[in-house]
Parts: C-alpha cells; sequence; structure tokens
C-alpha cells in the first residue's frame, strides 16, 4: 500500500471516530426514550434501542401541554424568520444598492450595535416590555427581534454581489418605485440569501432558552425548551419520559436543518471567512 | 439641494427603519436605562432607590460574583483549548479526505443546531453520579465511580464537554472554509522546498489561517462569557442554579439569579455591566495575541518567502 492511500485511511479513521462521538448523543438519546427508566438505571446500562417509546412520548403528553407549546414555539419561529427575512433584506437591498445622505454612517451604527451584548440589557428589556404589557405574550417573543444587525449585514454583504446594477437601471427606467424594484429585480436574486437566513433565525428562535424563560412567564404558555426544561425539574428522576420529551423536541429542527443543510453550511462558512 | 436629496432617498429610509426603530426601543434605551437602574436598589416593583455607585462596589467586593467570574474562565478554558485543536485536526482531515464529505460535514454541524436543553439533558444522564453512562463505563473497565455533578471540577468538565461538543464541529467548517482558501501553489512550493509536512502545517497553514482563527477565538470568546442554558440545566433544579457549591454558576446565571430570583435589579443591571466590559477585554486581548502587529509581521514574511519560491520555480520552469 501507498503512503498515500495509507494517509487516506488514516483520515477517513479520524473522521468515523469523529462523526461517531457526534452523533452518540442521540443514539444514547434515542436508547433513553425506548426503555423504561429502570432499564437505564440498572447496571451494566441497556445500550440498544428498547420497545416503551411510544408509551414514553405518551406520558410527557399526559404531564406537559407539549403541543400547545410546540404551537407557540412554531408560531414565533416562524413569525420571527418571515419578519426578519422581509425587514432584513428590505433594508440589505437599500445599503447595498443604493447611495443616500448617511448611508456609511448609519451602516457604521449597525455595526456597532454587534458588540452589545443580549445579556447587558436583559433586566432594562424586560422593564421595557413589562411597561408595555407584554410580558407572558407572544408579541415579547416576535417584536423585538424582528429585525437584526447580523442579518442585514448578511444580506447586504449578498446583495452586493449578486444584484446587478443594470437590473436595477432597467427598472427604474420601466417607472418601477424603491418597493417595487426590490420586489422585482431584489426578491428574485436574493432568494439563495434568504434560505440561509431563514433556517439560522428560525433554528436560533426555536432553541432560544433564556429570553423566553424570563418573559413567558404564563405556565400554560410556555416555548418548546423551556416546557423542556420544566419536565425536567418535575419529572426528572423519570429520566425515560424526559428523553422522550427531549427526543421529540429536537426531531423537527433536525428536519428543517437537513432539508438545507448543505448549502446552509457552505454559506455560513463563506460567510465567516468576510469577517 | 441636501434636502432634496433626502427627500429623493425617503423610501431608503424607510427601508432601513424599522431596524433602527426597534433598536432605539429594545436595544439603545433598554443601554442606557439600565446605567439608570445599575445605579439604583430596585426589585422591579416599588420605588427605585438611588443608591450611586453601591452596587459596583458590592459587586467587586463579592466573593460570589468573584467566584462565577473563575468558573466562567475555567469552563472557557476546559472548552475552548480543546474545542479548537479538534477543530483544526477534524478540518485537516476534512481538507484531504475527498469522499463523504457532505455526509462528514453534516454530521458534525448537527450538534450545533441541537437546543442546548435537550443536549443538556442527555449529558446530565451521561454525568451523573450514580446511574451515569460514563461512571458505568468507567466500573466496567475497573475504575471507581466518580461525583461528576457533585464535585466542582466534575461539574465544569461536564458543562465544558457539552460546549466543546457542541461546537467542535462548527469551528472545523469554518477552519475548512479557510483551509479552502489557501492556494495550492503554496503548498506546492513547500514540498519543492522539501519542508515536512509538520513545517508546512506550523510555517504555511497556521500563519494563513491567522484571520479565521482570530474569528473563532473571538466569537468562541463571546460565547463562553455567555454560557448561561447548561448550567441552569445540568442540574434540574430552579434554586439551585450553578449546582453543589455553585461550582457550575456563571457569570450569565449568576445575573439571572441576582435579577429574576432575588428580584435586584440593580445588582443584575451592574452585572450586566461587568460582563460587558469582560468581553471588551477579552476580545481586544484576542485582537492582540491572534491579530496584533507582530503576528501580522511574521505572516507577510511567510506570505513573501512563499511568494518568492513561486517565482523562484516559475524561473527555473521557464529556463527548463
Amino acid at each position: 500500500m501507498s503512503v498515500e492511500r495509507i494517509r487516506t485511511i488514516t483520515g477517513h479513521v479520524v473522521l468515523m471516530l469523529g462523526v461517531a462521538v457526534s452523533l452518540f448523543p442521540f443514539y444514547w438519546m434515542v436508547v433513553m426514550a425506548s426503555n423504561t427508566t429502570p432499564d437505564i438505571f440498572a447496571y451494566p446500562p441497556k445500550l440498544v434501542i428498547g420497545s416503551h417509546l411510544f408509551e414514553n412520548m405518551g406520558k410527557v403528553l399526559d404531564n406537559v401541554d407539549f403541543f400547545g407549546s410546540m404551537l407557540l414555539t412554531l408560531v414565533a419561529a416562524l413569525s420571527v424568520t418571515v419578519l426578519v427575512l422581509f425587514f432584513d433584506s428590505l433594508a440589505a437591498f437599500a445599503f447595498a444598492k443604493y447611495e443616500f445622505p448617511g448611508r456609511n454612517v448609519l451602516f457604521g451604527l449597525l455595526l456597532a450595535t454587534f458588540m452589545i451584548p443580549a445579556q447587558l440589557s436583559l433586566v432594562p428589556q424586560f422593564v421595557t416590555l413589562a411597561q408595555f404589557g407584554w410580558i407572558g405574550s407572544l408579541k415579547a417573543l416576535i417584536i423585538p427581534g424582528a429585525a437584526n444587525a447580523f442579518g442585514i449585514f448578511w444580506m447586504r454583504q449578498y446583495a452586493k454581489g449578486a444584484i446587478p446594477d443594470e437590473l436595477i437601471s432597467a427598472a427604474k427606467v420601466d417607472g418601477a418605485g424603491f418597493f417595487r424594484q426590490y420586489l422585482t429585480v431584489g426578491l428574485p436574486v436574493l432568494r439563495p440569501g434568504l434560505a440561509f437566513l431563514g433556517i439560522f433565525t428560525f433554528i436560533n428562535v426555536w432553541n432560544d432558552y433564556l429570553w423566553p424563560l424570563i418573559v413567558m412567564t404564563d405556565p400554560n404558555r410556555l416555548t418548546l425548551q423551556v416546557a423542556l426544561d420544566q419536565l425536567n425539574g418535575i419529572y426528572g428522576t423519570d429520566y425515560s419520559m424526559v428523553m422522550a420529551g427531549a427526543l421529540m423536541s429536537v426531531i423537527p429542527l433536525i428536519g428543517v436543518f437537513l432539508i438545507g443543510a448543505r448549502s446552509f453550511i457552505a454559506d455560513l462558512a463563506a460567510g465567516a471567512m468576510k469577517f | 439641494m441636501a434636502v432634496n436629496r433626502i427627500r429623493q432617498a425617503l423610501p431608503q429610509y424607510a427601508a432601513i427603519s424599522p431596524f433602527f426603530i426597534l433598536f432605539a426601543i429594545f436595544g439603545a434605551f433598554p443601554v442606557l436605562f439600565s446605567i439608570w437602574i445599575s445605579f439604583h436598589s430596585w426589585d422591579g416593583i416599588g420605588p427605585m432607590q438611588w443608591v450611586g455607585l453601591e452596587q459596583y462596589h458590592y459587586l467587586v467586593t463579592d466573593p460570589k460574583f468573584w467566584q462565577t467570574i473563575g468558573n466562567t474562565m475555567i469552563i472557557w478554558v476546559l472548552s475552548t483549548v480543546p474545542m479548537l485543536l479538534l477543530a483544526l485536526v477534524i478540518a485537516n482531515a476534512l481538507h484531504n479526505a475527498t469522499r463523504f464529505r457532505t455526509f462528514y460535514r453534516i454530521a458534525y454541524f448537527v450538534p450545533n443546531v441541537t437546543s442546548v436543553v435537550a443536549v443538556t439533558l442527555v449529558f446530565g444522564s451521561i454525568f451523573s453520579n450514580n446511574f451515569g453512562l460514563l461512571n458505568a463505563f468507567l466500573q466496567s473497565i475497573g475504575l471507581g465511580k466518580v461525583e461528576w455533578l457533585t464535585q466542582p471540577w466534575g461539574i465544569k468538565i461536564a458543562i465544558a464537554t457539552i460546549v466543546t461538543w457542541r461546537w467542535v464541529g462548527y469551528n472545523a467548517i469554518i477552519f475548512l472554509a479557510g483551509l479552502q482558501a489557501i492556494s495550492a501553489d503554496v503548498y506546492e512550493a513547500a514540498k519543492v522546498d522539501g519542508a515536512s509536512s509538520r513545517q508546512t502545517f506550523w510555517r504555511i497553514t497556521v500563519p494563513m489561517l491567522r484571520p479565521v482563527i482570530l474569528f473563532t477565538a473571538v466569537t468562541s470568546t463571546i460565547g463562553g462569557l455567555q454560557i448561561f442554558t447548561e448550567s441552569r440545566v445540568l442540574f434540574g433544579d430552579t434554586s439551585n442554579i450553578g449546582g453543589p457549591g455553585d461550582a457550575g454558576m456563571t457569570i450569565v446565571s449568576y445575573l439571572y439569579q441576582s435579577a429574576f430570583i432575588k428580584n435586584q435589579f440593580g445588582y443584575g443591571a451592574a452585572i450586566g455591566w461587568a460582563l460587558f466590559v469582560l468581553i471588551v477585554l477579552f476580545s481586544i486581548i484576542n485582537w492582540r495575541l491572534i491579530g496584533g502587529n507582530d503576528d501580522e509581521r511574521v505572516t507577510s514574511r511567510a506570505r513573501r518567502r512563499a511568494e518568492r519560491r513561486i517565482k523562484q520555480q516559475k524561473e527555473t520552469a521557464d529556463v527548463r
């Protein structure tokens, strides 16, 4: 065997070991969710998938309003995603393709907001939302995140290269106003960039924990992550049930991710290189 | 004239206004307001009581606060160092692999999109003192049990493991993009010069990856200083956020506990500012260490050297 071949095989062995470590916790989650708690607590523990999955899932549904939480989380994640895609791409289109007084200063200001950690304003944000009477309401999850600096920065980088100036000039000649230019010229070209930003936003809102923990104070209206944490807090000793809940909360998201995984990962890497 | 230009640009201003309006209400105002709150003693409901710099004075003399900074730092080091090294190894292997690339990328990236709460629950069961998989494994090879979730170090290792597991793949993908951006000519030149693979790695790959390493270091630092969910969920107990002896309590956990469990809003706001200062400080340190002038020189020297060699080789090739 040539040195080259040995090196290739070694590389794959290393990568496969990494994949095993990367995927094992998912397997273990399924093992725990499909066995009974005494089986998991036994020594040596059961390492294979059992037959109690649906029974455990049923117990989750009996104890927490799982589908209610999932619906709430879905509504919040979809709303934020749609608003972010619209507001961010519209702003990015203006920043990337038009000259207007103060453009660079405003964009600089936008970049400066990256520096502020979310936790810095956790307390005053809560107080502000309490003044608005939004605590416990979906508005608290959706509106503060409806437009963000990251998305505008991202879409602007994308729009700069992707939208040809000639197309905008042609639309202007046809008498199209700014918004019409955005709809007919901008949006179609930006679609791949929007796909990335959409998946990214959806995943972030779905997985967010600290913010919903603080603002969703009504125990009947919890997001999935908070409900899952609560399930663990109350029934923590029933491992198999908690793991069935964890599994149910993870599956839809991994589904969304796998749909666009290939280009999503490529876009993310390309974006990091631009910083 | 200027007025006319501004009037013409009204649609553009309208287009960028949603972000700025939302930022003013939910970003800028809270930041300013948090300075005001941090000068008060306030439970969030009753009247605010002016205390001046009292909260900050208490903060710097509060042993719990310093403990949480220590915890956060230890967890950050325990997670970031293995995370970036492993990511570099994986990225290198991915770069050389020609088959199964898409599969590998997706498999390495899935942990990152999985929710921290679910992941923490799974790892909590793996590290569990009595019934954990890790302890079962240690017993089966004849070693004793370790009380991972009781011992101060065990707790930190458990949290750092979760962070590492979630972010290795992400950083490997970023490193991979950096590796792919290095021109093959440079490696070719090194090969012709008879450089060993170790020399190639340290003299070419690492210096040329510097901007990417800086990116991952800055993002890992900012992320590391903000760790919260892992330490909140790991112990499954809302009244005991950081675990036994608060050994897993991070800065953000302490902020959360002070403001939203003990209703000390003024103190919570002050901790927020301390966190901000730390993040700025560490970003500057990263910048200096990895992106600083000295390294700039090293890299440009490496680049010049490589360019010279390519030129020489082309010349020799021309002569032939």
